[in-house]
């Protein structure tokens, strides 16, 4: 990407105060998105994506405290800014996507007007023609019988249905910047390709630079131009989407694919990932927090993580990564040849 | 192979719309006019069978019944037409409220979508999965102590964790109390809701492999309700795959995901996400599903969202047709077969 970028985090960190202990659940997490760009954060669950979109968004937990970082929107650091700062920028210019549409909605308010809301506060639009903005906009995201749907509540539609609210909400006052955090998880597939196509769509009409957190790397791999591995609260790996699935160079990642039910013909086949995450709590975590889970663990390991090549495009924080196939060219958008 | 459970012209329709109040249905009884309420028609004249030992998948969109189908299949609700037969015994003359208390509920168990939720948060782990042990086995002390620790160990869950409260364990671990609780009473026929929808890929992979294993082990049959094609293609024999209440084609799931001969499921396989493609070059479903409110018994039910609907869609509704191992509803599934290849 040449262009500026919309978003870029540097050097996050997060911690957790919690009885049993401090919990670093981001550390020193770098990454950024350009204009019109889709790159995804995948991971396990524990991992760490949604702290760094909360992060972002300001919207942390009372217990998390952002200990170190920059997050850039431009001109403006999101982790340093005034809470009035942050409510005028939230909404319009960086809107989310939420994991769980049920409880991210108003439960006792219609979703007309749920969306209504954010049109007047920040899409410009006068009191009287949100209403029926706001059917246009369940319409768009593909609600059956909008006008109708307008005036229900939440309780009265299915997860899909609310889920489409959840986008039209976001996407109500065109933001710059839209974090969705697994906006199709409790989604069918023929909806999540639906909804995943609006998301592209609305990106790439109006700019939009989107952050997709999932933990289907399949689905990443379809939807994005980049994919940010994190594993711990750590990135591991940075990298264009073809290049890091024809050439995984951190352990973890390499794992990641090979578990994917899309790798394999039959479920024996299928390899699962040993061990789990590290306890977060420990004072006495490793510097590569995957050492211990990883099959190709040295002694070098101890020692704090390499730091990135500057420039590089494919960043990986490992010290003996996997051997390196020969390079891809960056396919944006273009179909690659099935492997199988 | 013998048929386990049969399933035949099975449908299940819910009354909608304002209930009249009672000056109505007064009248309406005194004028001899017909009751007609508009009804949901959530499962319509359906019929399969699953055999002994075999895995079943059930797939399709949220609201296509499929939810519907294996309440009533797992008697939690009352059929409106059509039979369940579970080996010899006729399960719909039993009305759900009588069947919990019956020697037949262990045959029939599930596995519901999230533990998480399903799972009482005020029991343990060890009473989640007692409790119908007690209920159905009628097994107390040591009996009950041994078969759980029996049942646990089967699943991969460790003894220590037994005590512990659903919030205290990790999604898989509660998974595995959720399979536990269901294979306790050593059912004939394991319902699974989308058993690992809520798990990460790393621990799906293993909760897969426990329940291949176990149908190894115990000899269940699987009903295994999914939308992750992927998965249903690891784990199913056969697959069903429905759509607005009506099964639309069944067959052995390599063949249907590598041939789909109905239009909704070609859609449905392109829309499963792949990692080696990018961008969005599959078939959208465009348009919206019809209402499953009375729907007009001789139009398709795919019929407008179908990137095929010709006329004829509209004015006969197409039936269960059989094509080599696929049974297909669709008018033109003939134009999807494929091509015999040429040798090369």
């Amino acid at each position: 990407m040449t262009a500026a970028p919309a978003l870029s985090v540097e050097g996050l960190c997060v911690e957790f105060r919690t009885r049993s202990g401090i919990v670093r659940a981001l550390d020193d997490v770098s990454f950024s998105v350009g204009k019109g760009e889709t790159i995804a954060l995948v991971g396990e669950s524990g991992s760490g994506k949604s702290v760094t979109a909360y992060a972002v968004m300001g919207i942390l937990d009372p217990a998390g405290r952002v200990t170190g970082g920059r997050a850039m929107l431009g001109g403006l650091d999101l982790l340093s800014a005034t809470s009035s700062q942050i409510a005028e920028v939230r909404g319009r210019d960086i809107a989310m996507i939420f994991q769980n549409p049920r409880t991210a909605l108003n439960p006792i308010r219609p979703v007309g007007r749920q969306i209504a809301d954010v049109l007047i506060r920040h899409g410009n639009v006068p009191r009287r023609e949100a209403p029926a903005q706001s059917v246009e906009m369940l319409r768009a995201v593909g609600i059956t019988d909008p006008a109708r749907r307008a005036k229900a509540y939440p309780f009265e539609m299915s997860g899909g249905m609310c889920q489409r609210v959840m986008i039209a909400i976001a996407l109500a006052a065109k933001p710059s910047l839209l974090i969705a955090d697994e906006p199709t998880t409790g989604l069918d597939v023929t909806t999540q390709a639906v909804i995943m196509d609006l998301v592209n769509d609305l990106a790439s009409q109006m700019g939009m630079a989107t952050i997709f957190i999932t933990h289907d790397l399949a689905l990443a791999g379809q939807r994005s131009g980049r994919i940010v591995v994190m594993h711990a609260g750590h990135v591991v790996e940075n990298a264009q989407t073809a290049e890091l699935f024809a050439n995984p160079r951190h352990p973890y990642t390499a794992e990641l694919i090979a578990a994917n039910p899309d790798s394999a013909a039959s479920l024996d086949e299928l390899a699962s990932i040993p061990g789990s995450l590290p306890d977060l709590r420990r004072a006495d975590l490793p510097p590569c927090r995957y050492s211990e889970r990883c099959p190709r663990k040295l002694d070098t390991c101890a020692r704090p993580l390499p730091p990135p090549v500057p420039g590089a495009d494919h960043i990986v924080a490992c010290w003996n990564p996997m051997p390196a196939a020969a390079p891809v060219a960056p396919t944006l958008g273009a179909p690659m040849a099935n492997a199988s | 192979m013998t048929v386990l459970l049969d399933v035949a012209e099975f449908s299940k329709l819910f009354p909608v719309g304002r209930v009249p109040g009672a000056w109505a249905r007064l009248k309406r009884r005194y004028s001899g006019g017909p009751e007609k309420l508009p009804k949901v028609h959530a499962v319509d004249n359906v019929s399969f069978v699953i055999d002994e030992g075999e895995t079943v998948g059930l797939v399709g969109e949220s609201g296509c019944g499929k939810s519907t189908l294996v309440r009533a299949l797992t008697r939690l609700i009352d059929a409106s037409e059509g039979s369940v037969k579970l080996g010899p015994r006729e399960l719909s003359l039993t009305p759900a409220r009588q069947f919990a208390g019956d020697p037949d509920r262990a045959r029939i168990q599930m596995v519901f979508q999230d533990a998480g939720e399903s799972v009482n948060p005020r029991f343990s782990a060890f009473e989640a999965i007692a409790d119908p042990l007690r209920r159905l086995r009628k097994l107390r002390g040591k009996a009950l102590k041994d078969r759980v620790e029996t049942v646990a160990s089967q699943c991969g869950l460790p003894l220590q964790l037994l005590t512990r409260f659903p919030h205290q364990l990790s999604g898989g671990q509660r998974a595995r109390v959720g399979i536990a609780r269901a294979i306790a009473v050593e059912p004939d026929l394991l319902v699974l809701d989308e058993p690992t929808a809520a798990l990460d890929v790393s621990v799906q992979v293993v909760i897969l492999q426990l329940l291949q294993r176990l149908k190894k082990e115990l000899g269940m049959s699987y009903l295994f309700v999914s939308h992750d094609l992927s998965v249903v293609r690891l784990l199913c024999d056969r697959v069903l795959v429905m759509y607005l209440g009506k099964i639309v084609e069944s067959g052995p799931a390599m063949e249907v995901f590598e041939n789909p001969l109905h239009p909704y499921t070609q859609a449905l396989v392109a829309a499963v996400p792949r990692m080696h493609e990018s961008g969005s070059t599959h078939l959208r479903l465009i348009g919206e599903p019809r209402s499953p409110i009375d729907p007009d018994p001789n139009v398709c039910r795919f019929y407008g969202r179908c990137p095929r609907g010709e006329d004829r869609c509209k004015t006969e509704m197409p039936a269960l047709r059989r094509f080599r191992a696929h049974h297909v509803a669709c008018h033109f599934a003939e134009g999807f077969l494929p091509k015999p290849k040429p040798a090369s």
